[in-house]
C-alpha cells in the first residue's frame, strides 16, 4: 500500500517537473520559414522542416518518413538551421555542406529560418487516383495501371517520379512514371516486389481494382532533356525500365527524331519484361534499337541475345561518340559501373544523367 | 555497507569488470552506433553524463525514500521513471541553453534512456549495498568503462573499413561480433587483478 503510494507521489512530483520544464524551457514562439525568398510560412516552432512542409502541402519527398535513413528530403538551408548533424553527415556530400543543403526531417525549427527548396517541388500536388488495372510481368513485378481523379491531369516530364501514398500510414514510397507524358489522366507504375518492402508487399498483395489512392509528384531530376539533339543511350536493370519506357513512348510520338539505343539488363528470360512492345517500337523505327541481354541465361531460354552483364555489353557493342547522352536507371552498382564504362567511351560526365534505387 | 575503496571500484569498473566486455551489457549501441569515431565519443560523453546523473538522483530516493518506507518492490519502476524524466529534462535544458552541445551529444540523449547499463548501475548500486561516495566513483567508472570499449570498437572499424577486404557475409554486425569478442579476450588480461564484491 505505502509502496503504491510512495510511487504515485514520486510520479506527480515528476510529471509536475516536466510540465513546468516544457513550459519555460520549450517556447520557441512564432518562427517563420521563408522558402525560395518569396513564401512565408508562419508556424509554431519546435518541430522539423519536413512536417511543417507536409503541414502546408509542399512535398518535398521523403521516402523513409523522417528517419534520416533515405536521405531524400535534401534542402538548402540559407540561415537559422544550426550546424550538420552527424545523423546527416552520410547523405550529405562536402561540396553541398558548404551550400548548407540538409536533411529537412533532421532540421528542428527553432527561430526564422531561410530555405532553397526546387521551384519544380512547389508545384508538385496531391492527386486522388483509381487502380485500372494490374498485371503481372514478371513473378515479382507488377504493372499497375492508375487513373487520376482529383486533380484529374497532371504534367510530368517523362522520366520523373510520383510518391505513393500507403493507405492508413503517413508512409510515402517514390516509384517512375512508366507511362508517356500526352497521357495526362492516366499514370502506369511498375513495382518490383522488395522483401520485407511495406509498400512494395502493399501494392502487390493487397491493392485490387477500383481501390482509391493517394499520390504527390512529379519529382525528380532525371528526365528527357528535349531541347538536345544528342544521341541517346539508355541503360536498364529491373524495374528501371520504369522511367526509360516513359522516355520512349515519348520520343514514339515525337516520330523519334534522335537516335537511340536502350540497354535492358536481367538474369534469365523469365526477368524480361515489356519486350514484344519495344522489338515492335524496334521495327517501326530504325533509329531505335533494343538490346536486352541476360547475365544468367537458363537453358531453356534457348536464348539469342547478348548475354553478360550489361555494362559488358555496353563495353561490347558502343562506339564512343561524344555526341551523346546517356539515361541509366536501376540498382546502384549497375549505375557506378555504367558510368565508369560510359566516360571511357567518350561520352561526358555532365550528360549521363541517372536515377539510383 | 559496503567497504570497497571508491578508488578502486573506478578502475575495477573500468578495466577488470568494464560492463561491455566483461558483463556484455549495453549491446545495443555499442553494435549499431560504432561505425565513427566521432559519434562514438559523443555516446560515450553522453552516457558517462546520464549514468552519473541518474544514480546521484535515484541513490537519495531509493535509500532515504523507498527503504525507510519498505517499498523496495517499486524500485525498477521508479528507477525507470526516474531515468526517463531525467533525460527528457536534461535534453530540454541542453537544448535551451547549451546549444553547441546539443549536436554534438544532445542528439544521442533520447538513445540512452532506454540502454540497459543506465538501469545496471543502478541495480548493482542497490545489489552491492554501494553508500553515496562509492555509487558516484562506480557510475563514473563504469560509464567510462563502456565510453572506453565503443570508442576502441569504432576506431578499429574505422580502420577496417580503410584497409581491410571483410568477407561479404560478415560486413556489419557480423564482423562487430568477433572484434567484439576479441576485445573481450584481451579486457580478460586484467581479470583477477582485483576482486569486487
Amino acid at each position: 500500500m505505502t509502496a503504491i503510494l510512495i510511487m504515485n507521489v514520486i510520479l506527480v512530483v515528476i510529471a509536475i517537473l516536466l510540465v513546468i520544464a516544457e513550459k519555460y524551457l520549450v517556447t520557441y514562439g512564432d518562427c517563420r520559414i521563408t522558402i525560395n525568398k518569396e513564401k512565408i510560412l508562419t508556424v509554431n516552432g519546435g518541430d522539423n522542416l519536413l512536417s511543417y512542409f507536409a503541414q502546408n502541402k509542399i512535398f518535398v519527398p521523403s521516402a523513409c518518413g523522417g528517419k534520416a535513413t533515405c536521405g531524400y528530403c535534401k534542402v538548402e538551408v540559407l540561415s537559422g538551421g544550426g550546424s550538420i548533424l552527424p545523423t546527416e553527415e552520410v547523405f550529405i556530400s562536402a561540396k553541398d555542406r558548404l551550400k548548407g543543403v540538409r536533411l529537412a526531417c533532421q532540421v528542428k525549427v527553432k527561430n526564422d529560418i531561410e530555405v532553397l527548396i526546387s521551384p519544380e517541388l512547389l508545384s508538385a500536388q496531391e492527386y486522388k487516383a483509381a487502380v485500372v488495372k494490374i498485371l503481372d510481368l514478371t513473378s515479382d513485378i507488377k504493372h499497375v495501371f492508375l487513373k487520376l481523379e482529383e486533380p484529374s491531369s497532371i504534367s510530368f516530364k517523362p522520366g520523373q517520379y510520383v510518391q505513393f501514398k500507403i493507405p492508413e500510414t503517413d508512409e510515402f514510397r517514390a516509384y517512375s512514371v512508366a507511362s508517356q507524358p500526352s497521357q495526362n489522366n492516366t499514370i502506369d507504375l511498375v513495382v518490383r516486389l522488395v522483401p520485407n518492402g511495406m509498400c512494395s508487399s502493399y501494392i502487390h498483395e493487397v491493392l485490387d481494382i477500383n481501390d482509391k489512392i493517394a499520390l504527390t509528384g512529379p519529382f525528380g531530376d532525371f528526365y528527357l532533356r528535349e531541347d538536345s539533339d544528342k544521341d541517346i543511350i539508355c541503360i536498364g536493370g529491373g524495374c528501371g525500365m520504369a522511367p526509360i519506357r516513359s522516355i520512349l513512348l515519348h520520343l514514339k510520338e515525337k516520330n523519334m527524331p534522335r537516335k537511340v539505343t536502350y540497354f535492358f539488363g536481367a538474369r534469365s528470360k523469365k526477368d524480361l519484361f515489356f519486350t514484344e512492345e519495344l522489338f515492335k517500337l524496334s521495327k517501326e523505327f530504325p533509329n531505335f534499337k533494343y538490346v536486352p541481354a541476360l547475365s544468367e541465361p537458363k537453358p531453356q531460354d534457348s536464348w539469342r541475345g547478348e548475354t553478360g552483364l550489361i555494362t559488358q555489353v555496353v563495353e561490347r557493342t558502343v562506339i564512343g561518340n561524344a555526341h551523346t547522352e546517356a539515361y541509366l536507371c536501376g540498382p546502384p552498382p549497375m549505375i557506378d559501373a555504367s558510368i565508369a564504362v560510359l566516360t571511357k567511351k567518350g561520352i561526358e560526365e555532365i550528360y549521363i544523367y541517372y536515377d539510383k534505387f | 555497507m559496503n567497504t570497497t575503496n571508491p578508488l578502486i571500484l573506478l578502475i575495477a569498473t573500468i578495466f577488470t569488470h568494464n560492463i561491455a566486455l566483461v558483463y556484455i551489457l549495453g549491446m545495443c549501441p555499442f553494435i549499431v552506433i560504432s561505425k565513427n569515431f566521432k559519434t562514438a565519443l559523443g555516446m560515450g560523453a553522453a552516457i558517462i553524463f546520464v549514468v552519473t546523473l541518474t544514480a546521484i538522483i535515484n541513490w537519495p530516493i531509493y535509500w532515504l525514500i523507498l527503504v525507510p518506507a519498505h517499498a523496495e518492490i517499486v524500485s525498477y519502476l521508479i528507477f525507470i521513471i526516474v531515468i526517463a524524466a531525467t533525460v527528457q529534462l536534461l535534453e530540454m535544458l541542453i537544448e535551451k541553453f547549451f546549444p553547441p552541445l546539443q549536436s554534438s551529444f544532445g542528439i544521442f540523449l533520447p538513445l540512452i534512456t532506454v540502454n540497459c547499463i543506465v538501469l545496471a548501475v543502478l541495480l548493482f548500486m542497490v545489489l552491492r549495498k554501494y553508500d553515496f561516495i562509492q555509487t558516484i566513483f562506480y557510475s563514473v567508472g563504469t560509464s567510462a568503462g563502456w565510453a572506453l570499449a565503443i570508442i576502441i570498437m569504432a576506431a578499429i572499424k574505422e580502420k577496417m573499413m580503410l584497409v581491410s577486404d571483410i568477407p561479404k557475409g560478415l560486413r556489419g554486425a557480423g564482423i562487430t561480433m568477433i572484434i567484439a569478442g576479441l576485445l573481450a579476450f584481451a579486457f580478460m588480461g586484467f581479470a583477477g587483478m582485483i576482486t569486487l564484491q
